[in-house]
């Protein structure tokens, strides 16, 4: 048996200890003497959390098809339990061979949100390697980083040795020849690093260099490549073929229940909607589907090597997906064969998918979700949100008749050019549906009163959007427009019917620093761990108070990053990197938003983005049937 | 009608670490993988019959742990290869040691179970002050060993000597492993635990919660005023 790197006492004592035994269904083990390079795949959050993401199961799937590669996981260790690894100097290790992570020759961290980026240092901490890139020694493995907060580096660009841009499934391979090369070379790090620069989709951040203007506003002045030789510009690698690339049929089974419990179909990637506050909208693109036979057989494969009861399908507007029927009729064969679940968020509220949701789930205990974003007209057509008040309203009547009473909904407070009266349409919005459910549903027929929730988040401008150029608000000003809405909503006439939720802002505001920020936060972040911060992604363990003496300390003003407007030439941190939709795009898109113009979505027309140079997408296809026609 | 299975597991190594919520979860996933066809029941949010005998607590091992389940009536699997099927399926520490079907109207495990057989070693670096041995032998001779059962609700005495069913002392590797037979169920549930809290308390000691290496040998129900190995109720299929 294996020897797990916590004794008994350890393991007894900490909550959970499931999260740090391994040993789950299709975990991979491989002989440490038959293998090249040792890869640990971390998620700098809980178990349960990183155990839920696809993107770890699609990779680890992977590289562990790679003969000379064993990839392994590693998690953030809960409070507990990092306690006890600091205090009695136990190094942070692998789920499978139980090593510490010090030993590996690559630690690869995937950043899916900027608030596990306290989380990013302390797995370096619990590890005994330096937070800095430039302090590492030649034993220590190489960090390399992944995901979306990638697209937008460098507020953690002095710690990370290489940062991949774009999906994983490309360049890996290549990576893994050119360090075992370098490494039977005998090759210092540095010089492995330089070469790896050169690697399409690789951002070496040590290769480059910032320069700041002395006066006025400390923007950018110049962005430069420190050697002749290593590109000026990163592009992101993209996956043009879904249907041929790397899919996991045997992913991992955890024991204990984590956030997504199921097996996960991802049907496409990309999106043609392009709403102009959605990062993923804009860095996806273009739309590429998976065949539906790819998919069926997938399904299969996944449900028979895991055992799970559920499945789900991932995308970022599933309604999108050309085979949707075909996928969903399939499926719910097949779940209702095998006694199965199935889950379909982000589906577009009409006919054809309240009738799939009445066939797959009890009307009486699901709710009906809708995301307009915004409360006015006016305000959607701002951030390009093709949704019309009619069309909400419709899906409503459908649902009602349909038997269903809960309806979500998903606001944002704090977009760009908004008023009073577009945020107080939140309530009167709120307030017309359930008007709808009491004219709709004769008051013999109601089982008491509709339930309308509704909750908005904060606007958070991310890079690669329209609005990458926009001023976030103040939590100041946030949390008036949320009390707004909260009174307007009291003076409904349904008031009862409807309950409103609103989303802390102090954790939105620093989300917003390092969303858009630079290199210099690469030291405030160390600050503010070694301040205490860390989890700052759990509400019950976020605090203020590191961050704010961790800005001080460095004499770094985080208003500089969120509340001013950005000028169209300035000079952005992430401008080296292209992604293949348009800086002049996003312009368009930014000037189009102030002019309340909305843009078609690309089914109905192309409008240029960009990302048609992949050769791939809608208008790309369609021009080519033209052609053949 | 449907046929009842009973299954033998062990529950060793580093997964004496998962709860028995995630044993359950397990078990569920492990059907399925070995496609056994098992029977759900009815209703919106069918759910596979399926029952175990008794929880193990977190940190435990065992060598005979039981699920009961019901398959479908018209499938024929032979035991042999159900367990092949499930072995393949599962993962190391949790091990199929056999699959039996039971005779008609047989109770299931979970009301069945009367007894378990125990192994408890001393952990390294925790050995008691006092000759074990000797008190545990003392121990054992006496009519009545009173010791405080907390509930939820209250604290009270109870005997749990006529719940000890047998003793032995072994040596192994030079060290003491005890066995014991106790009692369990609703009423006499009688936890390894508690035994060694009325020794530790007779030598005079505190027991440190980790000091223990328990494991779970063996699971009995009662027939003819014995005790029968719940594994004996069932036959293998051939």
């Amino acid at each position: 048996m294996r020897k797990l790197a916590l004794n008994d006492e350890i393991l007894l004592s900490v909550d959970k200890p499931v999260r740090y035994i391994g040993n789950e269904v299709n975990s991979v083990i491989k002989d440490r003497e038959k293998v090249d390079i040792r890869y640990a795949m971390c998620f700098p959050d809980l178990y349960e959390i990183g155990m839920s993401h696809l993107g770890i199961q699609i990779l680890y799937d992977m590289f562990n098809s790679f003969p000379d590669v064993w990839c392994e996981r590693a998690y953030s260790p809960w409070k507990d339990l990092a306690e006890i690894l600091k205090e009695r100097n136990i190094p942070l290790f692998a789920l499978e061979s139980q090593d510490p992570l010090k030993d590996f020759d690559f630690i690869g961290i995937t950043l899916q949100y900027e608030m596990c980026y306290t989380n990013v240092i302390q797995i370096l901490d619990l590890s005994g390697i330096p937070y800095y890139s430039k302090d590492r020694k030649e034993d220590d493995p190489i960090i390399i980083c992944g995901g979306p907060c990638t697209y937008n580096p460098e507020p953690i660009a002095d710690i990370f040795d290489i940062v991949y841009i774009g999906e994983g499934e490309t360049r890996y391979r290549e990576l893994f020849d050119l360090y075992r090369e370098c490494r039977n070379k005998g090759m210092r790090r540095e010089e492995f690093l330089h070469k790896a620069s050169k690697l399409s989709g690789l951002y070496v951040p040590s290769m480059y260099r910032t320069e700041y203007e002395e006066e006025g506003l400390p923007l950018i002045k110049s962005f430069e490549p420190i050697y002749e030789d290593v590109p000026r510009t990163v592009k992101r690698e993209v996956v043009m073929e879904l249907s041929d690339t790397y899919y996991p049929s045997k992913p991992l089974v955890p024991f204990m229940k984590i956030t997504q419990d199921r097996v996960v179909l991802e049907i496409m990637r990309g999106c043609i909607r392009g709403c102009r506050f959605c990062q993923a909208g804009m860095i996806y693109r273009p739309l590429r589907e998976r065949s539906v036979d790819v998919l069926k057989k997938y399904a299969k494969a996944m449900l028979e090597s895991t055992g799970q009861e559920e499945i789900s399908l991932s995308s970022l507007s599933s309604s999108d997906y050309s085979g949707l029927k075909e996928l969903v009729d399939f499926l719910i064969e097949y779940a209702g064969k095998k006694k199965l679940n199935i889950s379909l968020p982000s589906l577009r509220v009409d006919a054809f998918s309240l009738d799939v949701m009445s066939r797959i789930q009890d009307v009486k205990k699901s709710s009906v979700t809708f995301a307009p974003e915004a409360g006015s007209q006016r305000m959607r057509d701002v951030i390009n949100k093709g949704l019309k008040e009619e069309d909400i309203l419709e899906g409503c009547r459908q649902a009602f008749l349909g038997g269903w009473t809960r309806i979500k909904l998903y606001f944002m407070l704090g977009l760009p050019t908004e008023t009073e009266e577009d945020i107080k349409m939140i309530a009167t919005l709120s307030d017309k549906i359930a008007r709808l459910y009491y004219d709709l549903i004769p008051k013999e027929e109601r089982k008491g009163r509709v339930q309308i929730v509704a909750s908005s988040s904060f606007f958070v401008p991310k890079p690669f959007t329209p609005f990458q150029w926009a001023a976030m608000d103040t939590t100041e000003s946030y949390l008036e427009k949320a009390h707004t809405v909260n009174s307007a909503m009291k003076e409904q006439l349904n008031s009862k019917s409807i309950k409103y939720n609103w989303h802390a802002a102090d954790v939105s505001v620093l989300e917003g620093v390092f969303a858009r920020g630079d290199r210099r936060l690469s030291k405030v972040l160390i600050s503010a761990y070694e301040n205490g911060a860390c989890f700052d992604a759990w509400t019950e363990s976020f605090s203020e108070e590191p961050w704010k003496k961790a800005f001080l300390e460095n004499d770094i003003s985080p208003d500089f990053y969120v509340h001013r407007e950005r000028s169209t030439d300035e000079i952005l941190p992430w401008d080296f990197i292209d992604i293949s939709v348009t800086k002049e795009f996003l312009k368009r898109e930014w000037e189009n938003a102030g002019k309340e113009k909305v843009t078609p979505n690309c089914r109905m027309q192309c409008s240029g983005c960009g990302a048609r140079s992949l050769k791939g997408g809608i208008c790309y296809e369609q021009k080519d049937q033209d052609q053949i026609l | 009608m449907s046929k009842k299975i009973r299954i033998r597991f062990s529950k060793e190594g580093c997964m004496k670490f998962i709860g028995h919520l995630e044993v359950m979860h397990f078990f569920q996933q492990l059907i399925r993988r070995s496609d056994i066809p098992i029977c759900y029941s009815s209703g919106m949010s069918p759910h596979q019959i399926m029952s175990f005998a008794l929880p193990l607590s977190t940190g435990l091992e065992s060598r005979g742990e039981y699920v009961d389940i019901e398959t479908e009536e018209d499938v024929f699997i032979r035991s042999k290869d159900a367990l092949k099927a499930l072995n393949s399926n599962s993962v190391e520490g949790i091990e199929i040691l056999s699959y039996k079907e039971l005779p008609e109207g047989c109770e299931n495990a979970m009301a069945s179970v009367k007894a378990a057989d125990y192994s408890i070693r001393i952990r390294e670096g925790y050995e008691p002050e006092a000759d074990i041995v000797k008190y545990f032998e003392e121990m054992m001779k006496k009519e009545s060993i009173i010791v405080i059962k907390k509930t939820k609700k209250s604290e009270k005495e109870t005997d749990i000597r006529p719940f000890i069913h047998e003793h032995r002392v072994r040596e192994e590797g030079g060290r003491p492993c005890f066995e014991l037979r106790l009692s369990c169920g609703s009423v006499d549930n009688t936890k390894p635990e508690l035994v060694f809290k009325a020794l530790y308390s007779m030598m005079g000691e505190e027991l440190n919660e980790y000091a223990l290496l328990i494991r779970r040998e063996e699971m009995y129900t009662t027939a003819d005023n014995d005790f029968v190995s719940l594994d004996m109720i069932g036959r293998v299929t051939e």
